[in-house]
């Protein structure tokens, strides 16, 4: 049996309420209020990040050797040339002998890229495959999109044995259909006319691929507990289980109004969702939209029960802070240029043979723990730091990305630069041993207390825009759930 | 068996700079003005110099690297020429590479120079250096700023010993209105005006818990100091000034990487004072010392020294700066010159203000801050931040 081993999602922890995002540029736009909120990543958050955070939830305990193989399905790529999955796999400290690809140019990448690490694994080629699917779509500041698109990640790990979901089988389509696009220059997403993407493209290809997939299965829609797709208009969404003869209960709520359209992540963070309230035996139909549709057909083993303790969808839609501005959303997602002051201004080059050197230390978060006393200690070191130990030579690889910490003391700074003011940065004590300094996100300097538990975030540290460098760090956070 | 310094080096010159935002100065003409002093002060000519040591911290924006622009600034003829760095000690860096000099018998008279433009950036605040950590560090090291990196010490100072936010900056305000009292009767310090606990208490915040009036001057400014062995030292002066301690202590990466240090105090302080004592034949610091100009870049800076150096009880300063101990009228007065909160924080000269207040003390020669007939002054000098750092500490008598 293949299918789903383990599952895991993220939210990022800020919100922004669709009026105020109306209250600043609705005078351009009238007729672009929507309701609720969406989910936006904090400044020092893009796709790459999110999917980090999402597989660490997927992960969960998981033997890293013995993942095999990482696909990244996103159509928000911080690097257009550099493997964005090659990054990913090095935060979360896999082994380099491990295949990673980058599934993109379409929001149906994320299922594109499920069915792939289904079929790697289906063939024997390999053993477990981990499948992260996350965006950070960008509409332009006054139009549609803005309200719609939301930011969101989740993880799949595909294998073949301790299976919760198994793959039952698939149907896809794609046509060149052409309602949203970015060419290699554009910044923001171009769209076609609304009413012909709700009524030709939208409306179409889902029930076109779901229809397909039952057809090949000989199943009709009372065979699955739950059916899952994308919400890009709230009513034509509603009219498309209908009229497949879906009820009301079947039709796995979208989310829209709380998190956006998350783009390549939306429909596998719908299916996290899914297989959280999923009991043995259920069976689900998956269908993503863009370009076409892939229609995937799960059906949860008991195995399900044992892949229960994650904050997946659940949690961090619960975990969540109101952002409060609009003009805060868009310093963060860069649409707005800001004044950095001299000392933003001054970021010295990166040295990519340093990064490649100290790759382990710096992405992957793995210091080194001395054979003879037992101490971890950060950054990784030849000759021992306990002033009692000193040995040379006697040390292993330890990684700290996913051990918690707490907070030994911490700063609040207005004179370093942050898009976010005051950086906030500290010393922090992991447990079992070793510290180090941090920058501390996703917290207000009032709520931040010495001795407070912390966990680890990758996190992109700083972004040259005049050499082209997303650099990415860990970062503290409080505990989020 | 080492002899250690004492009573080997005697310091017969010294100069200093008007200290400030010296917008019409370059760094040449900083050194100049201390070097003009430095020599006449002595009574020595140029070419007296045997050898010399140039102290910057930020190249960047000063100097340039080397001992270089030294040389050929003051025109100096093809003698041994030496640049140190060590953060913000620097300026005594430089200094003990002239005294080790002359210590050794090398050379009779050598000259150290520490010399810092600053307010050649645009901003505020010290020099953005992404990399001064390192380059592998740059990437997993968070963009703090010195303010920051000591503002984690009163976070913890204040949580470790109990202290409201409120008790905890009232006492550290303490620190800044004597400093400013001080600096106020100094023509020479770049922040010259009194104030008071309320002004420091209400100030915008830098990095919190600390405030605008508990972060030192950011300065232009060079110091100089010309030295000689011991046994010359009469010739040039009644008064010379002679090294009864000289120590240095540089952090072992444990504070930074092992848990067992409390952010609380620093370790390299209480390692270098106490070699310091010893070297100097001190006993009791509290009691022996008369006067000293320790590192108060930030007031919190100031207040740990208190208890590092051995005079205040751990986690009591609180006490003895309530009570005046360190007032300019108090047992040990500290910063009598103002101190890097007042006088100014040139980087690289410091090291060499802060021994340019102990030499004019000890020859009487401070006007209205006079300390009363000091016998032992000391100077604390540190670079870097809590967790990674220089300490230097001199100790001087007549």
């Amino acid at each position: 049996m293949v299918g789903i081993t383990s599952y895991g999602a993220y939210v990022p922890l800020y919100r922004i309420n669709r009026m105020t995002i109306y209250g600043a540029l609705g005078w351009l736009n009238p007729a672009s209020l929507l309701p609720g909120e969406k989910a936006v990543a904090n400044y020092d958050e893009d796709s790459l990040t999110m999917a980090v955070a999402s597989a660490m939830d997927c992960l969960n305990g998981t033997e890293r050797e013995k993942i095999d193989g990482l696909f990244f399905a996103t159509t928000t790529t911080p690097y257009r040339e550099r493997q964005n999955a090659g990054i990913i796999a090095t935060a979360l400290d896999l082994s380099p002998e491990i295949r990673t690809s980058d599934f993109t140019a379409s929001i149906k990448a994320g299922t594109g890229a499920l069915i792939s690490a289904y079929d790697a694994v289906a063939s024997g080629s390999a053993k477990n495959v981990m499948v992260c699917a996350s965006d950070c779509r960008l509409g332009k500041p006054g139009g549609f999109q803005e309200e719609i698109y939301g930011d969101g990640a989740a993880a799949l790990l595909l294998g073949d044995s301790g299976v919760i979901a198994s793959v039952e089988g698939s149907y896809s389509l794609s046509y060149d259909f052409v309602d949203n696009w970015r060419a290699a220059e554009d910044k923001y997403n171009r769209t076609w006319e609304d009413r012909w993407i709700r009524d030709e493209g939208y409306g179409k290809f889902i029930s076109e691929a779901i229809s397909g997939l039952l057809n090949k299965y000989k199943l009709t829609p009372k065979d699955f507990t739950k059916v899952v797709y994308p919400c890009l208009y709230v009513r034509a969404h509603a009219d498309i289980g209908k009229r497949l003869g879906f009820e009301d209960g079947q039709i796995q709520d979208h989310m829209f109004t709380a998190i956006g359209n998350t783009g390549t992540a939306y429909t596998l963070m719908m299916l996290v969702a899914a297989l959280e309230e999923a009991k043995p035996g259920d069976k689900i139909l998956v269908a993503s939209y863009g370009n076409g549709s892939d229609a995937i057909f799960l059906e949860v083993t008991g195995e399900i029960e044992k892949a229960r303790k994650r904050r997946g969808i659940k949690e961090h839609l619960a975990s969540k802070k109101d952002l409060g501005s609009y003009e805060k959303y868009v310093t963060f997602r860069e649409i707005l240029t800001i004044d950095t002051g001299g000392r933003g201004e001054e970021v010295a080059p990166t040295q990519q043979s340093t990064l490649w050197r100290e790759r382990r230390m710096i992405l992957g978060l793995c210091g080194s723990k001395c054979r003879r006393c037992g101490t971890p200690q950060y950054p990784p070191q030849e000759i021992c730091v306990n002033p009692k130990c000193g040995a040379i030579g006697e040390m292993d690889s330890y990684r700290f990305s996913d051990k918690r910490a707490s907070l030994f003391t911490y700063t609040g700074d207005i004179l370093a630069f942050s898009p976010s003011p005051p950086a906030i940065y500290g010393m922090v004590d992991f447990e079992g041993g070793g510290r180090w300094l941090f920058d501390i996100t996703d917290a207000e300097l009032d709520s931040i207390e010495v001795g407070m538990p912390v966990e680890m975030s990758f996190r992109r540290k700083y972004h040259d825009v005049s050499r082209g460098i997303h650099a990415y760090y860990w970062k503290a956070t409080p505990i989020r759930v | 068996m080492a002899e250690g310094i004492k009573d080997k080096v005697a310091i017969i010159g010294m100069g200093c700079t008007q200290f400030g935002e010296r917008w019409d100065k370059g760094p040449q003409d900083l050194m100049i003005e201390a070097f003009i002093e430095a020599i006449e002060d002595a009574g020595i000519e140029k070419k007296d110099i045997n050898a010399a040591w140039s102290g910057t911290c930020y190249e960047e924006v000063s100097i340039g690297k080397s001992a270089i622009p030294l040389a050929a600034t003051l025109k100096l003829p093809f003698i041994p020429a030496t640049r140190v760095e060590n953060f913000c000690a620097t300026g005594s860096e430089a200094l003990r590479g002239a005294c080790y000099a002359v210590a050794a018998g090398a050379y009779d008279i050598c000259l150290a120079l520490g010399v810092e433009k600053l307010k050649d950036t645009g901003y505020g605040g010290l020099p953005q250096n992404d990399t001064q950590m390192g380059t592998s560090l740059r990437a997993a090291f968070p963009n703090f700023t010195p303010p920051g990196a000591f503002a984690m010490m009163g976070t913890r100072y204040f949580a470790q010993y109990g202290l409201s936010p409120d008790e905890g900056k009232r006492a550290l305000a303490h620190i800044s209105v004597k400093s400013h009292h001080n600096g106020a009767m100094n023509p020479k310090a770049h922040l010259r005006r009194e104030i008071t606990i309320e002004q420091v208490m209400n100030a915008p915040i830098v990095a919190w818990p600390l405030g605008l009036f508990d972060c030192c001057g950011v300065s232009d400014g060079a110091a100089a100091a010309i030295v000689t062995r011991a046994e010359l030292a009469k010739k040039f002066r009644p008064d010379p000034v002679y090294v009864k301690a000289l120590q240095i202590s540089v952090s072992s990466g444990e504070e930074l990487m092992f848990t067992d240090w409390d952010y609380a105090h620093v370790e390299t302080t209480v390692n270098a004072s106490k070699k310091a004592y010893s070297e100097a034949g001190i006993k009791s610091p509290r009691e022996e010392l008369s006067m000293m100009e320790v590192h108060d870049c930030f007031s919190i800076t100031e207040l740990t020294v208190y208890e590092d150096l051995g005079i205040s009880p751990r986690g009591r300063a609180k006490e003895d700066i309530e009570a005046g101990f360190y007032d300019l009228d108090g047992k040990i007065p500290c910063q009598p010159d103002g101190g890097l909160k007042c006088f100014g924080h040139p980087i690289g000269a410091s090291g060499l203000r802060m021994m340019y207040e102990m030499y004019k003390q000890l020859q009487g020669k401070a006007g209205p801050r006079q300390v009363k007939n000091p016998k032992f002054g000391l100077t604390h000098n540190m670079g870097g931040i809590p967790p990674v750092n220089v300490v230097s500490t001199f100790i001087v008598g007549l």
